[in-house]
């Protein structure tokens, strides 16, 4: 009981420092539900079996710590080429003047700032909805904590195919800033949307993204969550998915001395997919967790995660990542793999794969592997007059590669390549 | 052209495995020299020490290419002064473009030698032709490097790749290993289409059926780290009729 208290104790001095922003009648509804989750959850300490591999105590703590600004040099913004609607957010709070007008064919966009005035009654089905399904059977109660108290964020339906993406640019302002983002999407039948995220939310971020995925729609989201070596953040993604629907999500991290993502995805329509994908590369102080727990509700789905990591000087990888087949879900097709790739001797990755399978006509397959380059390929390389520097950067595309065909869009795909090949530039010895 | 004097090399975690024993070797300019011999003579060790694979210690002996020192370079290095060794294996390597990796390498040798890097239509417009030659058709070109290739397509890409960095030095490590006759034809017409009075070859095989096709000025049987006997193009026919151990016995 020690522990418990102990937890509540912790939780109730975090909840001390939050207000309950304004709201209309829906979304203060929500949000006291949400409140309720996180005292009934508590906020997890370092014996939660979820957390084994990753101190929240940073991200649980009352204070943020706090976060030097950080210049990233001669290096554009991401998605910057990209032709989208783009809205900024300076510490979590949404810049008007620095956004593009949120007028796209086929998309309402609406801030959650005004959202309880403006009783947007889609929103109703999705804020704080997905996320309570997605506490059970793992609580995530900073993903609560942000439905309770996320005073800001972006809600989108979408009806049609979105000509352009949607950009979220988060600005990293000031050293002691503290936000959270909370936004919704829903795509409607048939619909079909890009969203963009970059940069870090603010010294310390809390992220949530809910995604409602209806039948034969296709959702693609793609995430450079910046340089800035020590902002901490917490993401959580919970997506519904219809059936014959699609859901692609890939992640680069760049440094960043603490950054969790969850992913909690859910195939409830048939013959849907659901793509998650990762790409993180740390030097130093980097600790980078995955967290993917993906549920196959429906029959005849496919999921895919695949995370690689790059991990230098002491920098640390986590992955945590499941697959749940219910016994509905017969014919299912689940694939995971997480790898990393050890620069020197002195940094660790720890994964956690996991199966729990109710079906008898599925196939799954899982792996996990950690190495260092292979001298073979690179001494072939050598052998062709590529310098050493050259040939460590060309083998460690080469085995992100994997995870970057999961973006499906080549011009995007090559923003994410241009940035990993800067990095490399920037970290090669 | 290479100059080998004495060349000892024994397995770096393991000194007591010695590999080649004193081994002398001189190629000229413009000639193609054959290496014979049987499994664990030391054939590939040489071909690994001359282009600076890590895994090996030389203890005693030179090795020069045009005059200068190749075991004191880096690979890199010793490719740019003009050596190429073909892989008996080529290498996969996943998401790294076929292209990319050629005008990459292309681009870092000109870098080392003072020259100005290709641009990306000059080197398209001279790759299509070296691979039209090689029938490797566009496809092969922009898939990852090796990765999906038949044994043939992977040989065809190590000459292809010889052809656009115009080596000076080429070593073959049995590059007729896993080929077909018909496929052997066609990695022999492309080494035979770079033969000029500038460059040598340095051609290692287990059999004499490439040499039909590669007709080699000198042949050299190599046996326990040495060349035990060399001779014109007949030898390797008297290998081919009699075997190996006839003539270790002969040094023996």
């Amino acid at each position: 009981m020690a522990v418990a208290s102990a937890r509540q104790t912790d939780t109730a001095a975090r909840l001390a420092t939050l207000a309950a922003p304004d709201a209309g009648t829906w979304l203060r509804g929500a949000r006291a539900q949400a409140l309720e989750r996180v005292k009934t959850l508590g906020l997890p300490g370092r014996r939660d079996e979820y957390w084994k591999f990753t101190d929240p105590r940073d991200l649980a703590a009352p204070i943020a710590p706090r976060a030097a600004l950080f210049d990233p040099g001669d290096e554009a913004p991401a998605f910057d080429a990209i032709d989208r609607v783009n809205l900024v957010f300076r510490d979590g709070v949404f810049d008007a003047g620095a956004s593009d007008d949120p007028a796209l064919a086929g998309v309402e966009i609406e801030m959650l700032s005004r959202a309880g005035q403006a009783d947007i009654h889609w929103a109703r089905d999705v804020f704080g909805v997905l996320e309570s399904q997605g506490q059970a059977p793992v609580p995530r109660p900073f993903a609560a904590l942000n439905s309770a108290f996320a005073a800001e964020g972006v809600l989108i339906r979408v009806t049609g195919r979105a000509a352009k993406p949607v950009a979220l640019e988060y600005i990293h302002s000031s050293e002691a800033s503290d936000a959270m983002l909370h936004h919704c999407v829903k795509l409607e039948s048939g619909a079909e949307l890009t969203l963009l995220e970059s940069g870090p939310l603010a010294a310390r971020g809390n992220i949530v993204l809910e995604v409602d995925v209806a039948d034969g729609a296709r959702f693609h989201h793609i995430r450079a969550q910046g340089r800035d070596p020590e902002c901490r953040v917490a993401t959580h993604v919970f997506a519904r998915i219809g059936a014959q629907a699609l859901f692609k999500s890939f992640t680069l991290s760049a440094n960043g001395a603490l950054t969790r993502n969850e992913v909690v995805v859910d195939l409830q329509g048939a013959d849907a997919s659901a793509h998650v994908a990762g790409a993180a590369v740390g030097d130093g102080a980097f600790h980078h967790d995955d967290t993917v727990f993906i549920t196959h509700t429906a029959p005849r789905c496919e999921s895919r995660q695949v995370f690689k990591k790059v991990l230098k000087n002491g920098a640390r990888g986590v992955f945590q990542g499941k697959i749940l087949v219910r016994q509905g879900a017969q014919k299912t097709d689940g694939y995971q793999i997480s790898q990393a790739l050890m620069l020197d001797d002195d940094s660790q990755f720890l994964a956690k794969p996991e199966l729990e399978i109710y079906a008898d006509d599925v196939q799954c397959s899982h792996g996990s592997t950690t190495g260092a380059i292979d001298e073979t390929a690179l001494f072939y390389l050598r052998s062709r007059g590529v310098p050493l520097r050259q040939a460590q950067a060309l083998m460690v595309l080469s085995f992100l590669a994997q995870a970057l065909e999961e973006i499906a869009d080549p011009v995007i795909a090559a923003d994410i390549q241009a940035r990993l090949e800067g990095w490399l530039d920037r970290h090669s010895t | 052209m290479l100059e080998i004097k004495n060349l000892h090399a024994e397995l770096e975690e393991d000194s007591e495995v010695k590999i080649l024993r004193g081994l002398d070797l001189s190629i000229k300019a413009g000639t193609v020299h054959a290496i014979m011999g049987p499994n664990g003579s030391g054939k590939s060790t040489l071909s690994y020490v001359l282009s600076g694979r890590g895994g090996y210690k030389v203890t005693a002996g030179s090795a020069t290419l045009d005059g200068v020192d190749l075991l004191a370079m880096e690979p890199e290095e010793r490719a740019a002064a003009g050596l190429f060794l073909a892989f008996q294996y080529p290498v996969e390597i996943p998401g790294v473009g076929n292209m990319t990796f050629l005008r990459t390498a292309v681009n870092a040798q000109r870098k080392a030698r003072g020259q100005a890097e290709m641009s990306a239509a000059e080197f398209l417009k001279a790759v299509r032709v070296k691979a039209k030659e090689l029938q490797i058709d566009a496809e092969m070109l922009k898939r990852p490097v090796n990765v999906g290739f038949s044994g043939g397509e992977k040989k065809r890409n190590e000459i292809l790749q010889m052809a656009m960095l115009e080596p000076k030095m080429c070593i073959l490590d049995e590059t007729d290993s896993g080929l077909d006759v018909d496929a052997m034809k066609l990695v022999a017409d492309g080494v035979n289409a770079l033969r000029d009075a500038g460059r040598s070859f340095l051609v290692i095989t287990h059999y004499q059926r490439l040499l039909d096709h590669i007709v080699p000025d000198v042949v050299h049987i190599m046996s326990n780290g040495r060349m035990i006997r060399t001779g014109g193009a007949e030898l390797a026919l008297e290998v081919e009729r009699n075997g190996y151990a006839d003539l270790k016995a002969e040094v023996a």
